[in-house]
Formats: C-alpha cells, sequence, structure tokens
C-alpha cells in the first residue's frame, strides 16, 4: 500500500464484510473504496440495508471487516479496538447511559482517556454550551426530551475531540420540525469544531442541505460519490437518479461522443447535448435522466425537445406538475414554478404540450 | 409515575358525584383486593399462625423431656447469645451460639460470592445468546429443580466421596495415590450450596441483562472504555439490581441452610439451621430453638430492608 495522503481522515480500501457462511451468507459490503478528507460533512446514503451503517461500523471498530483495509489519518485501524480509535459515534437511538446524569455522559470519554480533571471540567463546560445544555445538565437521562438526548449525544461524541465523528441515522427519532432544527445544528458544529463528520442517512433531503459530499450506496456497494449537486444533476446511474428527487426516465441513442459530452436523439427526434458520466464509453442505445424542474411548456412549437399530451396537472402551490403521456409512449412530468400571471394552468387534458429543456438538462447514465 | 398520574386524573374531577371514572377505579381496587385475597387467607393462616405460635414458645420454660412449660421465661432469648455458668451463675457470651451464627454468615456469604462469581459468567453467556438459544439454556438451568433437594445432595455425595466417581477417576488415571478427603469437609459444603443456589442467582441476574441494551457497551467502547472499564462502570451499574436480588435470593436461604450443611458437612460444622434443630431435638430446649429460629427471621428481615434501601436508591437513579 502506497504512503497516505495526510489531510485525508478516513480511507476505506477494498473493504468487504460477509456475515455468515455457507449459503446463509450476507454480503453486507462488497469492495468499498473511499477516502474523506479532514474537515468535510461526508453523507453515506442509502436504503435501509444497503450496508451504509454496516461501513459506519467498520470505521468505529464494532466489527471488522472480512477484508479491506481502513485507513484513519494514514494509520492502517483495521485491526484496532474501537476504544484505542480517535473515532466516536453518535448512535441512531444515542445510547446515552441511563445511570448518569447529562454532564457525566458527556464527561465519561475524558475519564477515560485519562484527562486531568480540571480539563473534563473546562471541556464538559465548553460542551454543554455549545449544544446549549446548561440548564439541565444535571438531569438524569430519562428526565430530557428526544431532542435535548440528542443534543448530549452530540456532545458526548464531540467532548473528546475525536479526530472523526460518526452518526448514524441520528435525527430518524425526532420530529419534522426538530429534524430541521437539528440540520442546521449539526453543520453549525460541523464548523465550529472543524472535526469531519461521517454521517449515515436514508433521507435524501438531509444528505443534500447538509453534505458536502455524498456517497450514494446500494446493495453493499458505492454508485456514486460527489457533491450534493453533482448527485443530484448528474446521477451516473439509474438507482442514483431515482433515489435522489422525482425524475425522469427516457431513451436515446447515441450520435457522437467526446470528453463528457454526447450528441443524442430524443425519442421525438430532437437532437440535444447530454452530459457522460466519468470515463463511460456510450452504445448507441442509452437511459437518460431529465430532472422535471429542468423543462417547461414551451409555446414554440419549432424548437421543442419532446411532445405528448396532458394526462393530469396538479397544484402544489408553488409549483405545478404536469403529467403527459409523451408522442413515443413513456411517461413524463414537468415541474414548473407558479407566476402571478401564469394562465396555463388551466390547459385541459389531451391538450398537445410542447416540451423545452434547460442547457444541460440531459443525463446520460451508466446503465 | 402511573399512580402519580392517576391522583392528578381523580384531583381534576371537583364534582361531589362520583364520575364512572371514579366507580371503575373502586371496582378495580375491589378486583385487585380479590385477586389477593387466597394468598392472603393462606399467608394468614399457613405462615402467621405458625409463626405466633413459634413466638409464643420462645418466651416459655422449657420441660424437661422436650415440650414447654406454660410459664413465661426469656431463658431462650437470653441464651441466644448469653450463657450462665452453672456453677457461679456469671453470665457470659455464649462462644458456641456466636461461632455458629459467625460460621453460618460467613457460609452464606462465601456462597454467596461464589454463585455470583459462577452465575454473573452463565447469566451474562446465556443473555448474549440468540432468543431461541437463551429459552434453551434457561431450561437447563432449572432442571436441577425437578428432583428433590435430598436427593440431589445424596447425589454430591456419591460423586466427592472417597470412593465416589471423581475419587475413582483420579487413582485409576494415577494422578493421586490416595483418595481426596472431599465430604465432610467445608469445601463439600460450600460446593453444595454453590450447586443448590446457583440458579437463584443466575436468574435475576439474567432477568436485567436480557433487558440491558447492549448499544451501551458499544458506546462505552467507542468512549475509550476498555472491556474492564466498560464492564465496571457501564454493565455492572445498570445491572445492579439483578445482582442484588440475585445476592439476596441466595444470602437468606443460606442462613438458615439446614439440609446441605448436615449431609455434606457429616454434621461438624454446626449452621444456625443445624443448631436450631439441636433444641427441638436432642437438646431439648424449645425456647431456646423458638428464639432462635426467630433471630434468623430478624436477621433476614435486616437483610432484606438493606436490599430494599439498595434497590430503592437505584431505582431513582435509573429508569
Amino acid at each position: 500500500m502506497k504512503k497516505q495522503n495526510v489531510d485525508i481522515a478516513i480511507q476505506a480500501a477494498g473493504v468487504t464484510k460477509i456475515y455468515g457462511n455457507g449459503n446463509g451468507k450476507i454480503v453486507a459490503l462488497s469492495d468499498v473504496s473511499i477516502s474523506i478528507p479532514a474537515n468535510e460533512f461526508f453523507t453515506l446514503l442509502g436504503p435501509s440495508g444497503c450496508g451504509k451503517t454496516t461501513l459506519l461500523r467498520l470505521i468505529a471498530g464494532f466489527e471488522h471487516p472480512t477484508a479491506g483495509t481502513i485507513f484513519l489519518n494514514s494509520e492502517d485501524i483495521t485491526n484496532l479496538p474501537p476504544f484505542k480509535r480517535r473515532v466516536n459515534t453518535v448512535f441512531q437511538n444515542y445510547a446515552l447511559f441511563p445511570h448518569m446524569t447529562v454532564t457525566e455522559n458527556i464527561s465519561f470519554g475524558l475519564e477515560m482517556l485519562g484527562r486531568p480533571k480540571n480539563e473534563i471540567a473546562s471541556t464538559v463546560d465548553e460542551m454543554i454550551n455549545l449544544v446549549k445544555m446548561v440548564e439541565l445538565k444535571d438531569r438524569q437521562i430519562n428526565q430530557i426530551s428526544g431532542g435535548q438526548q440528542q443534543r448530549v449525544a452530540l456532545a458526548r461524541a464531540l467532548a473528546p475531540r475525536p479526530d472523526v465523528l460518526l452518526l448514524d441515522e441520528p435525527l430518524s427519532a425526532l420530529d419534522q420540525k426538530l429534524r430541521k432544527e437539528m440540520q442546521i445544528e449539526l453543520k453549525r458544529l460541523q464548523n465550529e469544531t472543524g472535526i469531519t463528520f461521517v454521517f449515515v442517512t436514508h433521507d435524501q433531503e438531509e444528505a443534500l442541505t447538509m453534505s458536502d459530499r455524498i456517497a450514494v450506496m446500494n446493495q453493499g456497494r458505492i454508485l456514486q460519490i460527489g457533491t450534493p449537486r453533482e448527485i443530484y444533476k448528474q446521477p451516473a446511474e439509474r438507482f442514483v437518479a431515482d433515489f435522489i428527487g422525482e425524475t425522469n426516465f427516457l431513451q436515446a441513442d447515441v450520435i457522437s461522443a467526446r470528453d463528457g459530452i454526447a450528441e443524442i436523439a430524443l425519442p421525438s427526434g430532437t437532437k440535444v447535448e447530454a452530459n457522460l458520466p466519468d470515463g463511460f464509453q456510450p452504445n448507441k442505445r442509452v437511459n437518460i435522466v431529465i430532472r422535471p424542474e429542468h423543462t417547461m411548456i414551451t409555446a414554440d412549437t419549432d424548437d421543442y425537445a419532446l411532445v405528448g399530451r396532458l394526462e393530469n396537472a396538479v397544484y402544489f402551490g408553488t409549483d405545478m406538475h404536469y403529467h403527459l403521456i409523451l408522442d413515443s409512449g413513456e411517461p413524463f412530468m414537468i415541474r414548473m414554478q407558479n407566476n402571478p400571471e401564469d394562465n396555463i394552468d388551466k390547459l385541459t387534458k389531451g391538450v398537445k404540450i410542447y416540451v423545452g429543456l434547460s442547457k444541460n438538462a440531459v443525463q446520460i447514465l451508466r446503465d | 409515575m402511573m399512580v402519580n398520574q392517576i391522583d392528578k386524573m381523580g384531583d381534576k374531577n371537583t364534582g361531589n358525584t362520583p364520575t364512572s371514572y371514579e366507580l371503575k377505579q373502586k371496582k378495580q381496587a375491589r378486583q385487585r383486593w380479590l385477586l389477593l385475597s387466597p394468598a392472603m387467607t393462606l399467608l394468614l393462616f399457613a405462615a402467621s399462625g405458625p409463626l405466633l405460635i413459634v413466638l409464643v414458645y420462645s418466651f416459655l420454660t422449657a420441660g424437661d423431656y422436650g415440650g414447654v412449660v406454660w410459664k413465661f421465661s426469656t431463658e431462650g432469648w437470653f441464651s441466644v447469645i448469653w450463657q450462665r455458668d452453672i456453677f457461679s451463675d456469671v453470665v457470659n457470651l455464649s462462644d458456641a451460639h456466636i461461632r455458629v451464627l459467625l460460621r453460618s454468615i460467613k457460609l452464606s456469604f462465601f456462597t454467596t460470592i461464589l454463585t455470583l462469581i459462577f452465575g454473573f459468567p452463565t447469566a451474562y453467556f446465556i443473555a448474549t445468546r440468540s432468543p431461541e438459544r437463551r429459552s434453551i439454556w434457561l431450561f437447563l438451568i432449572t432442571i436441577p429443580f425437578w428432583t428433590n433437594l435430598l436427593i440431589r445432595t445424596f447425589a454430591i455425595m456419591e460423586v466427592i466421596r472417597n470412593e465416589g466417581i471423581v475419587n475413582s477417576i483420579l487413582l485409576s488415571l494415577g494422578l493421586i495415590d490416595q483418595p481426596i478427603q472431599m465430604l465432610y469437609t467445608d469445601f463439600a459444603i460450600l460446593a453444595g450450596m454453590l450447586y443448590v443456589y446457583l440458579p437463584l442467582m443466575v436468574l435475576p441476574i439474567y432477568a436485567s441483562m436480557e433487558r440491558f441494551d447492549f448499544r451501551f457497551v458499544e458506546a462505552g467502547y467507542d468512549l475509550y472504555a476498555n472491556r474492564w472499564q466498560t464492564m465496571r462502570r457501564i454493565i455492572l451499574p445498570i445491572i445492579k439490581p439483578g445482582i442484588i436480588a440475585g445476592s439476596i435470593l441466595v444470602f437468606i436461604p443460606s442462613l438458615g441452610a439446614y439440609v446441605t450443611p448436615r449431609i455434606l458437612g457429616g454434621g461438624k460444622s454446626m449452621m444456625l439451621g443445624n443448631l436450631i434443630e439441636l433444641q427441638f431435638g436432642q437438646a431439648n430446649n424449645w425456647p431456646l430453638g423458638a428464639a432462635l429460629s426467630f433471630f434468623l427471621l430478624a436477621m433476614v428481615m435486616i437483610f432484606l430492608l438493606i436490599y430494599i434501601r439498595l434497590t430503592a436508591k437505584s431505582r431513582n437513579t435509573h429508569v
């Protein structure tokens, strides 16, 4: 293994995790490689059972990989027990110690590290202030609310100043309003502490709003890693496009392809430019994806990309959703913002619709 | 918690006429008493009755050939720890009784420690199995209860006596030339006590361990606690109520243990239970026996009160 870059906080190289053996064996992770730079808010996003929590547990050290290596600050930690890793976890259900107060919970890690008493006291004070729990610091865990427990769990994991903080769906037990607040709070804590966050979630909105980068996972593999924008606008695979946001899938024919851009013919026959995933050599026939909000109803019957008939128009307050059946047979959705002067919502079912596309609206998929 | 809530709900009702809620409450209370009544009746007649007789006997005069003479006397109670010199009437502490008492407490103490040492890992093992496996292991733990205590004790005797299984095997393997004297020693008594009382330690510890959330262990490891620190600072405090319950369940019956020390100790080391039996038998001193019984009961009560104190305290800090 070549020397690792020092600025990489966490690196996983070819990590595989298999549970059980023989017929009952389950491949939880297969040949996963990631590197997470220091100070990044990195999110593992995927449906339940995709292996995101397994990867987190391998980084924490609760389990050990069947194959592969895990590095923390370029040091091989694959076989270290959790208590020898400068990594802390915020557990899904917090796992706060029920026999200790808020303060005792937060100071536990520092005590175990054998820090001097006065240092523990000042760090714990700082943490209690950071998560705004000053009034409740002497409460027992069962005497505080779920949202407050969440803050204590964060403070407890941050107090030892880990190199990396792992968060296992920490917001899933909170109600909608509290979750929104905590999203902002988490982002603030990450900025203020400068600690690398590895955040596990199945909530695409959470992932998009908080992350610096996202890894989308499915069936034990990482499908795509990128910034929220990249993941949303340029999904490389059908699963990624489908998992994040609403989208339209169509098929198209490639006319020509060069560095990242291809000219394709849409089902309507219109020729447009489309983005290619990195290093992908397209065949003639490809799957493409077009986000509904990158499309519009156009009055210009000469310059359109797709054409179809209106099936249904749904009013959503801020936008209108138009569900069409394209002349080539596929369903298609257009999302347009409502303007006060608009009256196109008066369109009736069956009317012919010409669809225009924004620039760079078409993305080619690998699969 | 529940009771508090119900009280508060009651407070809100300021009217004079009973609401349907209050009527329902009364009905429920009546049903509770009805359900309890068979047990209460049994306790009243089968437990308090005989206890009352024992208490009365402890204040009577001993008959010459057993039984009691109906004349008030505190001699029985006096003799629990005091003795009067036959010739000089000088009152001394009764060495023999105090020795028996201390030996009983010591035996109970070591039995408790031993069952804890053996029972804790057992309970931990069972609690960490898959749910189906757990029920199999628990079932195995209860198997000794299927046989009468006396028979089991004789079985142990068969295992450890000089011509028993252990010695025969060791002799035939050539590991020893002479059989090891195990029967009629303190070792035999402790081994027997351990065997008899182990399930009483395992079950309560298992019960609290089963409810224990093993994510706390992961949280401990995650926060730099090694295995020992996690055990001491996280697992033990959380399952403390189970350990205390198990210890009490073992300690209290061990104090009055009779069969095991008698058979496996060969009557050489007298325990409180044997001393009481002696007073009703050969010694023909029923009032002393009765007083000793009550003395034992008082000790048990004290330990139970300590237990209630300890668990009440730990209940305040968790849940």
